[in-house]
């Protein structure tokens, strides 16, 4: 039995000579709901792309089930570790059904089963999209083509599910609706569910566990949304006045008032 | 406990337990255009060797449609009666070559324009974008007006061509190898390549003699006579695994169109699969260009009209391509043979001819073209 599913150990990491990411360490033991979040430029894409083996460390370790991300074959860290990026891509001409079944490469041996394709509307129905099968995916609008990539990644059927901004274009029904499934789904399997968020409030209503990053792509903690989203996170991370209240046990944040212009400018 | 979360409750209940009675309906039209795909393969393997027939029993000497199949039968189970020779001289010897190099060419150019545009996501790419026309016309006006071939003897300008169209690949692929092959890198670097052969190419031109010229345009304008069986065997031998490569490749061609990065995460090597496919594209493609000349439009149209019959899955859309685009290559090939019989236009002319006007017409219909 692994002791944590993701562990990072001192990673380093960026593109080309920029470093991104600084000494970030940190473990996630248990499979839930863990959300990323912190304002622009501060790595949270890169973070998640790190942990997927979509770019290599400078230096430190990934380590997945306990076992360095490199000792993985790319297969097999595929079955393990699914991605679905905040943009898609718009030369996908290819019919909505037939882009889902894309992420049961991974799974099946050479041709599309019909289980395959069962399993795919299964995953349309539970973005509530499976009206769209036979429409073309570049015809969509972007929330659409948002959750036929979270479709696609869900029939990927991995331990770990790296989402970058599942939520970003979709209306406030289907962002809570998106985000209570990934909570619900994270709950009742053993699958981890890692999203990066710029909601605040989403993340503190759903996520089991909040990681926030800070300028310069240092971490700042990570911990319980009650520990993490407070007045001196927002106001220290992010340079926003706000206000906390109560929702139900969790935090709710009212923002108010920019702070310190000089001081968030990005340096040149 | 609010609505919301009632409904995605039962929404992660049916996930990972559902079992939907309806599920055969909804997803009945799915299958119905899947069949309707397969028929639309099976349609144009039935017309190309209708067209195949019809190609082999034209000309000066005339034999009749069904006669053809008969005599090729007899030949491939090595009994043509001794009264028939002449015949199967003419079928076998003379006009198969033809008919069978048309089928290869025309299945190898749509399916090298089906690989480059998935790959490089360009709907405008085509066989040549990466410089095959330009490295295996430079190929062979350097045998024709200057002499210099790589290899002396009867195949030379042949072998020019072949080994010219591969250096602009060679080229591409060390920039991509230098600079982590992005699809825009791949396309500038082929259009540098480009121009530059081109250049010399005209160049060479320039310096020529009229005869030699004439020679270089009569190369340049694809065309399929004169093809020898010896020729044929060769470009079979390239194009056959070849195309059995490219269509073992087309589920990851398909992961391909998310982009690089979902491409990696589902455990492709993107690196390595555009280098082995577009090297596997480019050999098929200069096995067909030095026998036959360029032939233009097939590799960029024909993969859009198959897309706006059966969709994008790379799957299916490379077999039906090299079916279309063998039977469209052959269609074009005998209808230069008899528009102004007995003299013939070359396919490469035809090809454009038709292929132009039958493609805007379908954009103008369908107001999509696939992108």
């Amino acid at each position: 039995m692994a002791t944590s599913i993701i562990e990072l150990d001192k990673v380093e990491c960026g593109y080309g000579e920029h470093t991104v990411l600084k000494d970030i360490s940190f473990t996630v033991d248990e499979p839930g709901y863990i959300c990323v979040i912190g304002p622009n430029g501060v790595g949270k894409s890169t973070l998640i792309r790190v942990i997927t083996g979509l770019i290599d460390v400078k230096s430190g370790t990934v380590r997945i089930n306990d076992k360095p991300l490199s000792d993985y074959s790319r297969k097999e860290q595929a079955r393990i570790i699914g991605y679905v990026p905040v943009m898609s891509s718009d030369f996908n001409i290819m019919s909505v059904l037939d882009t889902v079944l894309i992420g049961r490469y991974v799974r099946q041996k050479w041709r599309t089963t019909q289980a395959d394709i069962d399993v795919a509307y299964k995953a349309l129905r539970a973005m509530e999209i499976e009206g769209l099968a036979n429409k073309r995916f570049n015809e969509l609008s972007a929330g659409q083509r948002q959750k036929v990539s979270l479709a696609r990644g869900l029939i990927q059927e991995p331990q770990i599910l790296m989402l970058d901004e599942p939520t970003a274009n979709l209306d406030v029904r289907h962002q809570i609706y998106v985000s209570s499934f990934l909570k619900e789904l994270a709950s009742r399997t053993s699958m981890t569910v890692f999203t990066v968020s710029h909601d605040l409030n989403l993340a503190a209503k759903y996520a089991d566990t909040v990681v926030v990053m800070k300028k310069p792509g240092i971490l700042y903690g990570i911990g319980t949304p009650k520990e993490m989203i407070t007045k001196e996170m927002i106001e220290e991370v992010y340079e926003v006045d706000c206000d906390i209240t109560d929702d139900r046990g969790t935090p709710h944040v009212v923002l108010q008032e920019v702070l310190g212009r000089e001081e968030y400018r990005t340096a040149i | 406990m609010n609505g919301g979360t009632s409904i995605t409750k039962q929404a992660v209940d049916e996930w990972l337990h559902g079992e939907y009675p309806e599920l055969e309906e909804d997803l009945e039209e799915y299958h119905r255009f899947n069949h309707l795909k397969y028929i639309f393969i099976v349609a144009c393997v039935i017309v190309a060797i209708l067209t195949a027939g019809y190609a082999l029993s034209i000309g000066e000497y005339n034999i009749s449609f069904l006669q053809t199949y008969e005599l090729l039968w007899q030949h491939l189970t090595g009994s043509v009666p001794e009264d028939m020779s002449i015949q199967d001289y003419v079928v076998w010897t003379l006009r198969s070559p033809r008919v069978l190099g048309g089928l290869f060419a025309g299945a190898a150019l749509s399916v090298g324009g089906v690989m480059m545009q998935g790959l490089l996501k360009n709907p405008l790419a085509d066989t040549y974008t990466t410089g095959i026309s330009s490295g295996a016309s430079l190929g062979a006006t350097l045998a024709i007006c200057a002499g210099f071939t790589v290899i002396a003897g009867q195949y030379s300008l042949v072998i020019n061509a072949f080994l010219f169209s591969l250096i602009p690949m060679a080229v591409i692929l060390s920039v991509s190898k230098l600079k982590s092959a992005s699809v825009t890198t791949i396309i500038m670097a082929g259009i540098a390549v480009m121009y530059l052969f081109n250049a010399v190419t005209s160049l060479l031109k320039i310096w020529a003699e009229s005869a030699a010229l004439s020679a270089v345009f009569e190369w340049s304008v694809g065309d399929l006579t004169g093809l020898k069986w010896e020729e044929v065997a060769v470009m079979g031998m390239v194009v056959i695994p070849g195309l059995i490569i490219l269509y073992l490749m087309s589920e990851k061609l398909n992961a391909m169109t998310m982009g690089d990065e979902q491409a990696r995460s589902l455990g492709i090597n993107v690196e390595t699969f555009r280098l082995v496919s577009l090297l596997t594209t480019s050999l098929v493609t200069a096995a067909v260009v030095c026998f036959t000349g360029l032939i233009g439009f097939i590799g960029l149209v024909c993969p859009h009209i198959v897309r706006m019959f059966i969709g994008s899955d790379n799957r299916l859309l490379l077999p039906a391509s090299a079916a279309f685009g063998a039977a469209f290559l052959l269609i074009c090939d005998v209808i230069g043979r008899v528009i102004i019989a007995p003299s013939t236009l070359q396919v490469g002319i035809i090809t454009s001819f038709i292929g132009g006007p039958v493609f805007l017409y379908l954009i103008i219909k369908q107001r999509r073209t696939g992108w």
